[in-house]
Order: C-alpha cells, then sequence, then structure tokens
C-alpha cells in the first residue's frame, strides 16, 4: 500500500492556494513530513524577517527530530536558538515579542510540555486580541509533538487538539500528510493569531508530494482524502493514515468510504463535514485524542444539530480509551486504535452489527506496507 | 555529633558498595536495552553515583523522596526492589509501577521514593508540600526534592524555594548539575554559574559540592538534613558531577567534547572512593570482587526475573484511573 499523496493536481482549487503560479511545477517531489516542517520554516522565516524561532533543542545536534535542519546556518543565532527550560515564561517571552511587533515561532518537542505554557497561552495569548478592543493581535505559533510509541507514557504522549480548541482566541491545526504540513505551518506563522500547531511524531517519516517554494493551505479548510458514498469517516492527524488504510480494506466487502480530514481543528471546516455526512447518511469520526468532551464529541454534536435528519445510522466515535497512556508495550498496543477498529465502526455503521467481515480482516492482516514507523526516541 | 565524626569506616563502605552496586546495575542495563525489550525511555546514571548514593544515607523511613526521570540511582540507594525495577524496565507487571509507568516514572513509597516524572521540574514543589505535610504533623522527618540543573530553569524551582524558606519547611534541595540538558550545555541555558548561590536568596543556606565525592555529598547532605529536622528551615545542596552516557538510551554522547568527558572518567565516583578505602585499608581486592560477585548474581537473578514475569493482561489497561 502507498501512502496517499496530496497530488498538487489532486487538490481541488479552494483547498490550496499557491502563492504564485510560478512557484510550482509538474514533476513530483517526495519529501518526509519533517522535510515539509523545515522547508515552511525556511520559507516563512526568508519571507519576513520578523520571525524567529525558538525552543528546546532547536539548534541541538537533533534539530527537533530533522524539522530546524539548516534554519541557524541560514539566518544566524540571533532568529533560532534554544531556551532555558521554561515553557511558561518563555511562552510570555513569545507573547511580548509579539504585541512588540515580532512574529515569534516556538518549538516543543512534546505537546506534553506546552501544558507548562498553558498560563500564558489560554489567559494572556488567546485573550489579547478580544481583551483589547481587537487593537491588538498575538502572531505567535507554537509547534507541538505528539508521542507515541517506545513506551513514552503518560507524560509524553497527550494528545490535546481539545484542550487548546476550547479556549476562544486559539487556532488549533493538525496536519495529517507532508503537504498540509508545510502550506499550514506556512499559513500559521502568516496568521495574525495564535497558532498551537500539532505534529504527530509517527508522521514524520511518511513522505508526500511537496511542492517546492511557498504556498499555504488555509487555515479552516479541510479535504476530502477520498471520495466515497457509504460512510463519513472524519479523521485527524496520524488517524487519517489509519483511515485511509481501513478504507482500502472495507472495498473488500464493498462499502465504500469517505474520508474526511478537516486539517484544522479550529477553526473547523464545518460544511465540508456536514456535505458529506448529508450525502452518506453514516459517520465514524477518529481522533488521535480520549473520547470525553474531546474533538469527536464536537464532530458527533455538530451532525447530529445541523443535519440529524440526514443520519441513517448511530454515529460512530474511534477514540482512546479515557485513560493515560500506559508505558508497557503490552498495553500499549491495545491503547492505540488503529485501522481495524475503524474498520469495525464502520461496519457498525452499516449495520453488519459490529462484525468485520472476514475479508476486510484479511486485508488490514495483509496490508504489507507498515504503519507508521515506530518511534525510537530520542525521549 | 558533628558531620566528620559520622563517616565512620561502615558507611563508607556501604556508600562504596551503594555506589558500586548502582554502576554495575546500570552497566547491565545499558548491555541489554539493544535487545530492545526494555521498551520504554531509560535514562542512565553512570557518572553520578555519588549523588544518590551520599544524599539517600542521610536518610532514613518516613523520609521522602522526589526524583526525575534519571532515578535508578535514587531508587537503588533508597533501597527500592531491585527485581520490581527491572521488571519496570521490561513494562512487566510485577514492576514497580505494575508497567504503567516505565523506567521514567518509578516509585519506591514503601522506601520514600514518592514520585518521580517525566516533566522536568514537575516534582520540586512536591518535596515543599511533603515537608509541609510533615511540619503540619510535627514530624522530624524531612522531604528531599532531587532535579538536574535544567531543573533549575523552571519556575517552579524558584517558588519551591521560596515556600519552603517561608514556612521553614523540612526540605532539603538537591541539585544535580551535570552541566547538561539533553544536549545543551549549562551556558547556553543559564546567566550565570551560581546555582547554590541563588539559596542566598531566599533566605536559605546554599552550598556547591563535588557530586562526584560520595562523602563530600554525604557531609552536605548531613548538615542539610539536620538542619531540617531541627526545624530550621529548608536547604539547597548543588552536586557538581556528570553523566558518561548520552541523555537518554545506552550510546556514548558522541556531540560532547570527548576530553571533557575524559576528564570526568579520570574522576570516576566509584573508583575514587574505592581507592580511598584501599588507602585507608577499609576494603580489599579481596573485598571488591566478593562485592562485585554479589552484585553481579543479584543482576543476573534480577534480569531473569523481570524477562519471566507477565505482561500485564489486558483488563489492566483501565485498571487504576482513579483510586477506589
Ligand atoms: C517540562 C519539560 N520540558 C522539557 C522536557 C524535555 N527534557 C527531558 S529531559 C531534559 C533535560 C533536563 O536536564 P536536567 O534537568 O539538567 O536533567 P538531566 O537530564 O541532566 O539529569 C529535557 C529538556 C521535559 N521532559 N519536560
Ligand atoms: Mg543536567
Amino acid at each position: 500500500m502507498s501512502v496517499p499523496v496530496s497530488r498538487r493536481a489532486g487538490v481541488p482549487a479552494r483547498h490550496a492556494e499557491p502563492a504564485a503560479p510560478g512557484d510550482i511545477s509538474d514533476a513530483v517531489r517526495m519529501r518526509a513530513f519533517r522535510q515539509a516542517i523545515n522547508e515552511a520554516l525556511h520559507e516563512a522565516m526568508a519571507r519576513d524577517d520578523r520571525t524567529f524561532i525558538m525552543g528546546e533543542g532547536v539548534d541541538d545536534p537533533k534539530l527537533i527530530f530533522g524539522s530546524t535542519a539548516g534554519l541557524k546556518e541560514r539566518f544566524g543565532p540571533e532568529r533560532v536558538f534554544d531556551i532555558p527550560l521554561s515553557e511558561n515564561g518563555m511562552t510570555g517571552v513569545i507573547i511580548g515579542a509579539a504585541l512588540a511587533g515580532m512574529r515569534p515561532i516556538m518549538t516543543h518537542q512534546r505537546i506534553d510540555f506546552t501544558l507548562y505554557a498553558m498560563d500564558q497561552i489560554a489567559n494572556h495569548a488567546a485573550k489579547r486580541c478580544y481583551a483589547s478592543g481587537g487593537r491588538q493581535s498575538v502572531p505567535i505559533t507554537i509547534r507541538a509533538l505528539v508521542g507515541c510509541g517506545w513506551g513514552q507514557g503518560p507524560q509524553h504522549s497527550q494528545s490535546l487538539q481539545s484542550v487548546f480548541a476550547h479556549i476562544p482566541g486559539l487556532k488549533v491545526v493538525m496536519p495529517s500528510s507532508a503537504y498540509d504540513a508545510k502550506g499550514l505551518l506556512i499559513s500559521s506563522i502568516e496568521d495574525n493569531n495564535p497558532v498551537i500547531f500539532i505534529e504527530h511524531r509517527r508522521l514524520y517519516e511518511i513522505e508526500d508530494d511537496v511542492p517546492d517554494g511557498h504556498y499555504k493551505v488555509p487555515l479552516g479548510r479541510g479535504v476530502v482524502k477520498c471520495e466515497g458514498k457509504d460512510v463519513t469517516v472524519v479523521a485527524v492527524s496520524l488517524m487519517v493514515f489509519e483511515s485511509i488504510r481501513a478504507r482500502q480494506a472495507l472495498a473488500e466487502a464493498g462499502i465504500d468510504a469517505e474520508i474526511v480530514d478537516p486539517r484544522t481543528i479550529k477553526p473547523l471546516d464545518v460544511n465540508l463535514i456536514l456535505e458529506s455526512v448529508r450525502k452518506t447518511g453514516r459517520l465514524v469520526i477518529v481522533d488521535t485524542a480520549w473520547k470525553t468532551c474531546g474533538f469527536s464529541a464536537e464532530i458527533a454534536a455538530l451532525a447530529a444539530e445541523e443535519c440529524f435528519g440526514a443520519l441513517k445510522a448511530p454515529i460512530r466515535r474511534v477514540t482512546l480509551p479515557d485513560v493515560p497512556t500506559p508505558t508497557t508495550s503490552a498495553l500499549e498496543k491495545i491503547y492505540y486504535p488503529g485501522a481495524l477498529d475503524i474498520a469495525r465502526a464502520a461496519c457498525d455503521v452499516m449495520g453488519l452489527g459490529g462484525k468485520v467481515p472476514p475479508a476486510v480482516e484479511a486485508s488490514i492482516a495483509g496490508m504489507t506496507t507498515p504503519t507508521a514507523p515506530q518511534f525510537f526516541g530520542p525521549f | 555529633m558533628d558531620a566528620v565524626d559520622a563517616v565512620t569506616p561502615d558507611l563508607k563502605k556501604n556508600l562504596y558498595r551503594t555506589m558500586l552496586r548502582i554502576r554495575r546495575i546500570e552497566e547491565k542495563i545499558a548491555v541489554l536495552y539493544p535487545e530492545q525489550e526494555m521498551r520504554c525511555p531509560t535514562h542512565l546514571y553512570i557518572g553520578q553515583e555519588a549523588v544518590a548514593a551520599g544524599v539517600c544515607a542521610n536518610l532514613s523511613k518516613g523520609d521522602s523522596v522526589f526524583g526525575t526521570y534519571r532515578a535508578h540511582g535514587l531508587y537503588l540507594s533508597l533501597g527500592g526492589d531491585l527485581n520490581a525495577m527491572m521488571a519496570e524496565l521490561y513494562g512487566k507487571r510485577t514492576g514497580c509501577t505494575r508497567g504503567k509507568g516505565g523506567s521514567m516514572q518509578l516509585i519506591a513509597p514503601d522506601e520514600g521514593l514518592l514520585c518521580t516524572s517525566a516533566l522536568v521540574g514537575g516534582t520540586i514543589p512536591m518535596a515543599a508540600g511533603a515537608g509541609l505535610a510533615e511540619r503540619l504533623r510535627r514530624s522530624d522527618r524531612v522531604a528531599v526534592a532531587v532535579f538536574g540543573d535544567g531543573g533549575t530553569e523552571e519556575g517552579v524551582f524558584h517558588e519551591s524555594l521560596n515556600f519552603a524558606s517561608l514556612k521553614k519547611l523540612p526540605v532539603v534541595f538537591v541539585c544535580e548539575n551535570n552541566f547538561y540538558a539533553v544536549y545543551t550545555h549549562f551556558s547556553q541555558r543559564q546567566c550565570a554559574d551560581n546555582i547554590y548561590e541563588r539559596a542566598h536568596a531566599y533566605a536559605m543556606p546554599g552550598v556547591r559540592v563535588d557530586g562526584n565525592d560520595a562523602l563530600e555529598v554525604y557531609r552536605a547532605m548531613r548538615e542539610a538534613v539536620m538542619r531540617a529536622r531541627r526545624g530550621a528551615g529548608p536547604s539547597l545542596i548543588e552536586c557538581r558531577t556528570y553523566r558518561w552516557l548520552e541523555h537518554v538510551g545506552a550510546s556514548s554522547d558522541v556531540t560532547r567534547d570527548p576530553e571533557e568527558l575524559d576528564e570526568w572518567i579520570a574522576r570516576c565516583p566509584v573508583r575514587t572512593l574505592q581507592h580511598r578505602l584501599v588507602e585507608e585499608g577499609l576494603l580489599s581486592e579481596e573485598d571488591i570482587h566478593r562485592m562485585k560477585a554479589e552484585v553481579d548474581a543479584e543482576i543476573v537473578a534480577a534480569v531473569r526475573f523481570a524477562k519471566e514475569s507477565p505482561f500485564p493482561a489486558p483488563e489492566e489497561l483501565e485498571a487504576g484511573v482513579y483510586a477506589p
């Protein structure tokens, strides 16, 4: 199985906004998610000298898993620098710099560390625009990685999109492909608001066709990754990858799933989701996070409020159980849902009583390409 | 009894045994880690043994300790069960957190290790809290926070020092300054090399010791613990030391200056104490061999125990999110 590519030609015009026609050539240009992030940082920083990037390890030998490569050499140590282990204070620093006219980018090797900075993010960054009567803005981008696998455990693998998305004033972005990662990160940096940009570590080595140069994927626009007529699967981040695997297997049972990737959690492309649900009449939501009060609950509520009459079956959600991540591999492997769980939910809404036809199960079991590579460190 | 008198021959030998044991256990983990059966991030303590040994030798039952993810040394110095530690690294049900927390969240509550954490600095205020509990109970127990140089950059370090000093809590703050946070040198993160002096701003004693000298650590800790027990309040001890391996995992850290590493290896805490004890006639070659053989046998048994232990059953995934 090959990883789906959002070819430029395949991306509907309203989903991508090339900066200039000349930036885009027809040759396929495969780049890993990690490289796409890196290219976005290079593009955004080259365009605007008000940008700078700081974070623990941004210029260390591991370069945030390769994503900050070449930045210090190109933009110098004043615009690319390591920081003390002071997440909350440092977030206040970028807010202050933003209020004083800069466009800072901050990086966290784990999203769990952003919780230290929740005061500055939630109480200050998110409020400044509104509380200033719209006279001020805080154009900051906070990159945060979700760890997964190799015993990352309770404190190094949380998926906190819903926590941030709950707070008015923040934007929350969660790309699933390298193409989107680049275009969305550029949009985030150029946006005038605080953006929490969530990168799933297990997507980092997955390649996609990534155009050279500057292009934007707008915030608030989702994408139909694969069209289908029977069931809508709304999935985010790594779960888009798993959903596409499930879709291929479901085809063995004649089930045609449509995969919708919102790409930004907030603002949300409500219409894209509702359009799809109205078409298929069935909805499965797949999140990388917990169930209770999560993104999946939000989408379910949206469908129930806005297109209840179109639903032919109860909505199903595929999420983490409401449990902290266990460290031991024995429990880690049953903690994370995958393609089979998504297929099961889809079969359920198709009226198969939650039973996965053997052909579907066999197809998933036989998929030769492993899921996104397992994560081995550095911590 | 002053601190010097307290350093008895038995104490020295015990310190040596503790450090030797930590060293050999960590070395064994480093050898086994590449087998990829210990499937969790593991931060080894080789090079820093004198700190945990010297600190914990001053503690007794009822005292509490709060550490970091680099806690194998603390756990073992406090008398945590080796089998349960190894099983934890292997993700087994017999581990000290039943496989839930892994190497980064070891605990040994019965021996006083109440919390370690994968998040930098988070456990520092907890020690102040445990000190508060002892104060409220009017006990003579102490609480200890052990954290890295990086931990002192978190706001909670300062907040905890202030509060502990304000309330004169029985707390000892122990900083293991190994000069690095992952790959980043201290000098790129802090404006001055003066961690111990920050104690003075919070009106408490602050001392700097050679963290590779177990006796020096022991003496400083002894004074701080006595002060805490008699109700005179907290202290801060900065122990200067060095980790020999990479930040996490079992490889060597090729990014650091090899000469710097060599200098610290030349000042190996285990060998330093060994020389001293041999010179003082407290330890013979034979004793050393015997101790090594004992520890090695214990390690072999612990690894076997860990490997043969069962993994947690699937039902255990959802168990224990809330206390009953
Ligand atoms: C709040 C938080 N920020 C960042 C990290 C990532 N991190 C893990 S260990 C570490 C270095 C800590 O260095 P130090 O406190 O000196 O302890 P050492 O590892 O040297 O023992 C960092 C930055 C983390 N785990 N938690
Ligand atoms: Mg350190």
